[in-house]
């Protein structure tokens, strides 16, 4: 079953025909993904050829959804056109949006969330500045390595995007249902607690494994959540410990800003919730491992 | 990107918030023409991006020009809280009869913006949230509908601000509230907005906060920042285009995605532990595509820090192939060399994922006498942490 995306769902890519969406398409498409259509007001009505595929170009989302029933959009458009992409497929009421583009100013991921919550939520949005999810063996939305791991009964949350790889491929022999990158920005539409929720209910979920870092308090509320929702194993890491004060360590939602926002804090939270949080990547995907196979 | 309170002060006055005249100055000479200018007399100020200023002796009052070239002497070169004092702001004297408290902000959590006001301003406003948190006023802002006349009056009842200035502070929200949205920033804030003897509101010292990720469509904010107090180092990187922040360790980082390279950071200093307590020295991604001429650059910035005596390169290739992450550090070894670089501290190595194989192949063909290949992670950390610690 998985959570968010499976092989039923239909994909379809604004800004597929620029060079990252053209990139993307085609590795999505070569790991099984269902990729129905391109939107690109300007070429609406061409095909673009993916190595014998042609996956034809529409002039905007709601006349992709209507005509492939897609239920799926990733975004790749550039930084400064990405608010109105988003705009775009919370209009057409499409349940998916996964907004890969990084460098997002954040009042405008403050506006299309505000945007999402006055149309209902009928858009559940994934980043932006993340690297999508992946459902292996059944589809895959975003940019993650549909290589680096098998299906499996592990269901992964992370704000960062080669983390996510690196715990894949600690624990690729054992296999994952779904990876959520959910993107380190300061706001982003699905948090920790969102694919929390989704896990626990997932029957194809046997354990959790949620990567958090530094800045914000969204692990701190995970760990809330956890402590009242999940009776799954949740195994946790979280980065940045070193990190200074006042920096902004990569993502632009990764700063200690005071004493709020630290690693520390964070891990405390977690343990007291009774999550497992391991000191690095390896020893974390250790713990997973001993719960799930001894 | 914090902006300097003259700064703030100018932003404020471009987008019609009611502010006292005043210039900033690097020189005590400059002083005399300026408070001339302002009539006189003058309030001298310490542009730090720091708060407890007034605490450290970083304000003070000059009644005449004279003076004023003297307190600027005595503030200019001030060290407040680790900050050096390279410039002061002379501001028109105001006659304060209540100080005040306004900003917007970004409030996470929740995902939208939040307006927070207390009519007990002039002191740091984290001591007010703590001791008396009924005084300070929060309220929600919708990031579409914004701070209409309405809302702001709702934020001014719900401050307690005095019926007789309601028309003046519902006015200055709403022109804070233009700097906010105008100027993509992060925070806007007020103390303190003051009621002067003769009825006005002041917005009297301000912190302005930008979004960096705003550039693209805020191009004069680029030479708002403050290079002179950047690390040089720091400094050197950014003009590379390399995500780069030093750290005071011995071990140079280079890896790729954020949270990876502070996951590196993080292992690093645990593995330090065991080896004379050792510390990550810097914190660098080169993100997605780590071509020969990226790794060069950030390691040549790495390789430059007098404190680094060892390095870690720590790689999961995702999209990025190892490969061309190993073809990468071979040829930067050789750039550098032929720039004439010092090339002799040792490099560990860690390669995994995209065509790892490969990569790890063209390390161990290239056999250059710095680099070591560690398997692992935590492997390598230990393996850089012991290099450094020797």
């Amino acid at each position: 079953m998985a959570i968010f995306l499976t092989k039923e769902s239909k994909v379809i890519v604004q800004g597929m025909t620029g060079s990252e969406g053209q990139k993307h398409t085609k590795r999505m498409l070569a790991s099984g993904a269902n990729i129905v259509g391109g939107v690109n007001p300007r070429k609406a009505g061409t095909t673009v050829d993916f190595d014998g595929t042609d996956v034809p170009v529409f002039g905007g989302v709601a006349e992709a959804m209507e005509a492939t029933g897609a239920d799926v959009t990733v975004i790749f458009v550039p930084e400064k056109f990405t608010k109105s992409a988003v705009v775009e497929a919370i209009d057409a009421e499409i349940p998916l949006c996964v907004v890969i583009t990084e460098g997002i100013a954040v009042h405008d991921s403050a506006a299309f969330w505000a945007y999402a919550g006055q149309k209902g939520n009928k858009t559940r949005i994934i980043g932006p500045n993340c690297p999508g999810l992946i459902t292996p063996g059944q589809s895959n939305a975003g940019i993650i390595p549909a290589d680096i791991t098998k299906p499996g009964r592990i269901g992964l949350v992370s704000k960062s995007g080669t983390l996510t790889y690196q715990m894949m491929y600690e624990l690729r022999d054992i296999g994952f249902s779904t990876c959520v990158g959910i993107g380190g920005d300061p706001v982003i539409g699905t948090t920790h607690i969102d694919a929390l929720r989704a896990f626990e209910a997932d029957p194809e979920t046997d354990l959790i494994v949620m990567i958090g870092e530094i800045g914000g308090d969204a692990e701190e509320r995970a760990a809330d959540f956890i402590k009242e929702n999940v009776s799954k194993p949740v195994v946790g890491y979280v980065a940045g410990f070193t990190a200074p004060e006042g920096k902004t360590m990569g993502h632009a939602g990764a700063i200690v800003s005071g004493s709020s926002g630290t690693a520390q804090a964070k891990k405390e939270a977690l343990e007291a919730a009774g999550v497992k949080v391991g000191k690095t990547p390896s020893e974390t995907a250790r713990l997973a491992r001993e719960l799930l196979v001894g | 990107m914090d902006l300097f309170e003259y700064q703030a002060r100018d932003i404020f006055a471009k987008h019609d918030v009611p502010v006292l005249a005043g210039e900033v100055i690097d020189t005590p000479e400059a002083a005399r023409a300026v408070t001339e200018r302002l009539g006189g007399r003058a309030v001298v100020k310490a542009q730090v991006k720091t708060g407890g200023r007034g605490k450290a002796g970083g304000v003070k009052l000059a009644s005449d020009p004279a003076d004023a070239v003297d307190k600027a002497s005595q503030i200019l070169g001030m060290d407040i809280k680790g900050h050096t004092v390279h410039r002061v702001m002379l501001a028109q004297t105001a006659d304060i009869a209540e100080e005040y408290y306004v900003s917007f902000l970004l409030d996470r959590t929740n995902r939208t913006f939040l307006a927070m006001a207390s009519v007990e301003g002039g002191v740091e406003i984290e001591e007010v949230a703590a001791t008396k948190p009924e005084a300070l006023a929060k309220i929600p802002v919708d990031a579409i509908e914004g701070v209409t006349e309405e809302k702001a009056r709702e934020i001014v009842a719900a401050a307690k601000f005095p019926a007789e200035l309601t028309d003046q502070v519902v006015n200055v929200l709403q022109k804070l509230w233009d700097v906010f949205i105008k100027e993509d920033a992060l925070l806007v804030e007020v103390n303190p907005l003051v009621k002067t003897g003769d009825g006005k509101v002041i917005a009297l010292d301000g912190k302005v906060s930008l979004d960096e990720n705003a550039e693209f469509r805020q191009p004069d904010h680029a030479e708002l920042e403050d290079k002179a107090a950047a690390n040089p180092l720091e400094a050197a990187a950014k003009a590379k285009g390399l995500n780069y922040v030093k750290l005071d360790g011995q071990v140079g980082i280079i890896g790729n995605g954020a949270g990876l390279v502070m996951s590196t950071l993080d292992v690093v200093a645990y593995a330090g532990e065991k080896h004379n307590n050792v510390k990550p020295a810097n914190f660098l991604d080169i993100g997605g595509g780590a071509s020969a001429e990226v790794m060069a650059n950030g390691l040549e910035i790495i390789l430059g820090d007098p404190d680094v005596t060892s390095v870690f390169v720590n790689v999961f290739g995702g999209i990025t192939a190892c490969d061309a992450v190993a073809n990468g550090i071979v040829q930067a070894l050789e750039l550098l060399k032929s720039r004439g670089e010092d090339v002799s501290k040792p490099l560990v190595v860690r390669l995994d994922g995209n065509n790892s194989e490969l990569g790890r192949k063209i390390l161990t063909d290239a056999d250059h006498p710095l680099v070591q290949q560690v398997d692992t992670m935590d492997g390598a950390a230990d393996r850089a942490a012991e290099l450094a610690a020797q």
